[in-house]
């Protein structure tokens, strides 16, 4: 293998893994859980994505085949984080007094982070 | 120096599942603890990962997809059942 490409993954490798390494610490350290959304949702996708592309550059130069597995599970990926983030984002508002408390008014009978059901 | 990145992206990555367990085990709230399973997912799907490129097979994909792909179901059914007290109505 040649040593550019062997550096390259090899970078790759551990920019992803501190960015795995990071999201958790903010995720174990920050204080409420709206601070504490961002680090998996941010840099914990980016670790993920920087890994996949790691193993899909390795294969690539040491394999005889490109693989496209890993995008496809980095899309995968990249396009449900949001997604979560925003579940758990809708449950925490309905469940946190406080939070509520806080918001503007809706003008809707049921309040916020959830759905009014049609009588 | 592959092998040794990846050695040392493992011992990074296992330290990250023990910070996870350890806001699974104090969070206050049960959406902490949902954040804490679903940033967990995510680190395993990374361990899978590492070791493919470490012992240098493919064959692990598969299993990284179908954990990502249940991973991401199982954290919206939970919001889910939080948010509407069903899961499926």
């Amino acid at each position: 293998m040649h040593w550019i490409g062997e550096a390259a993954v090899t970078a790759l490798i551990l920019i992803g893994a501190f960015f795995l390494l990071v999201g958790s610490f903010g995720l174990a350290k920050l204080p409420d859980l709206m601070r504490r959304l961002h680090g998996p949702s941010k840099s914990t996708t980016l670790g993920i994505g920087s890994l996949l592309i790691a193993s899909m550059l390795y294969f690539a130069i040491a394999g005889a085949h490109i693989s496209f597995h890993e995008l496809l599970i980095t899309i995968f990926l990249f396009l449900t984080a949001p997604v979560t983030a925003h579940m758990l984002a809708k449950a925490h508002i309905l469940r946190s007094q406080t939070d509520r408390a806080s918001l503007p008014p809706t003008n809707r009978p049921s309040g916020w982070a959830t759905l009014d059901v049609e009588k | 120096m592959i092998a040794t990145a990846c050695l040392i992206a493992l011992i990074a990555t296992s330290v990250a599942i023990l910070l996870n367990l350890y806001r699974l085990a104090i969070g206050p709230d049960v959406t902490d603890r949902i954040l804490a399973l679903d940033t967990m997912v995510i680190n395993a799907i990374g361990l899978i990962v590492l070791l493919g490129i470490y012992y240098g097979t493919t064959i692990y994909f598969e299993a990284a997809m179908l954990i990502a792909m249940v991973g991401f179901v199982t954290t919206v059914a939970f919001c889910k059942y939080l948010l509407r007290g069903n899961v499926i109505e």
